[in-house]
């Protein structure tokens, strides 16, 4: 006789059906919102916060007035620019920012700074980078490959234009001594496993000749399903007292 | 649940209308702030790298 004392008239109060359409109105709308969030608002917040933490970095290095090691090394004082052998720039500790990447075919605001390690809490999510590098591939200016991995979509989208890259595309990664110009090479797809991507001769097990620029990402977008590589080239350096190259002067002067 | 909450809330209705705007703010501040990074970092794998 347990069915005669439920009853589904009492359910079906007015009292009951109210309390229970607002709760379930409330959770779709909260579910709506959060989508909203995830992959539209939340994304652009954290992008402007993440190229206004890289273009302060930049900043502090306008202002140093340490000597850039490139200057005893090369020994360049006239402004020319010296060539292909740029200065090692070795990273710091886990999760700190050491350059700043600027890549024109991403629009006009476009600036990230680049930090230690691919940690997804500490680098990748992070408001104030967005950009890791791997701490297992070569370091920036060292002959072999300098791999970099930041997010297709959301927590600021660090890599969300890189299928826009064209052949020849300049690539600046600007650290306190001065402009590495890479220049885009090609792209590929690849499966989370293949970590032969970051190799100093990417795909090869052969010593390296060139310095290559390794760009990773997610793909398709919102997916996790595959990755997006990029390999760009090492082109010139470009030391910070020889002045800022015009292409990077005409972004910072919006 | 929301027509208690309307009746709770003191004051004329011009002022109830403020008050509730006032709510809404502050819940989705907070889930934006809090709530919703939290179920983000939690329940969505979201990956970039390889062979990590």
């Amino acid at each position: 006789m347990s069915r005669a004392k439920f009853s589904w008239s009492r359910l079906a109060s007015h009292r009951t059906r109210e309390i229970l359409s607002d709760i379930l109105l409330t959770l779709g709308v909260t579910a709506l919102l959060f989508c909203a969030w995830y992959v539209w608002v939340g994304d652009v917040v954290a992008g402007i916060r993440q190229d206004a933490a890289s273009q302060k970095l930049a900043q502090s290095w306008v202002t140093t007035r340490e000597l850039p090691e490139f200057d005893r090394n090369m020994g360049d004082s006239t402004g020319t620019v010296v060539g292909s052998t740029p200065p090692v720039t070795r990273p710091p500790g886990i999760g700190k920012a050491f350059a700043t990447l600027i890549v024109p075919r991403f629009g006009k605001n476009y600036e990230r700074s680049i930090a230690q390690s691919v940690d997804v809490a500490k680098v990748l999510n992070n408001m104030n980078t967005g950009v890791g590098h791997y701490v297992t591939s070569d370091a920036l200016g060292e002959v072999g490959n300098f791999a970099l991995a930041g997010h297709r979509t959301t927590y600021g989208a660090a890599f969300g234009s890189i299928d826009t890259l064209r052949i020849g595309d300049r690539i600046y990664l600007e650290t306190v001594k001065g402009w590495y110009i890479y220049r885009f090479r090609n792209m590929e797809w690849a499966y989370s496993s293949d970590s032969t991507v970051l190799n100093p001769v990417p795909q090869l097990s052969i010593s390296p000749k060139q310095r290559i620029l390794t760009m990773t990402t997610c793909h398709p977008k919102l997916s996790s399903a595959e990755r997006f590589i990029a390999f760009s080239v090492f082109e010139t350096f470009v030391p910070r007292q020889v002045g800022m190259p015009a292409e990077v002067a005409a972004l910072r002067t919006r | 649940m929301y027509s208690a909450l309307w009746r709770i809330l003191p004051g004329p209705r011009w002022v109830k209308v403020i008050e509730l705007v006032a709510l809404v703010v502050i819940v989705l501040s907070v889930c934006v702030e809090w709530v919703f990074p939290w179920v983000a970092e939690t329940f969505i794998q979201s990956e970039a790298t390889v062979g990590q």
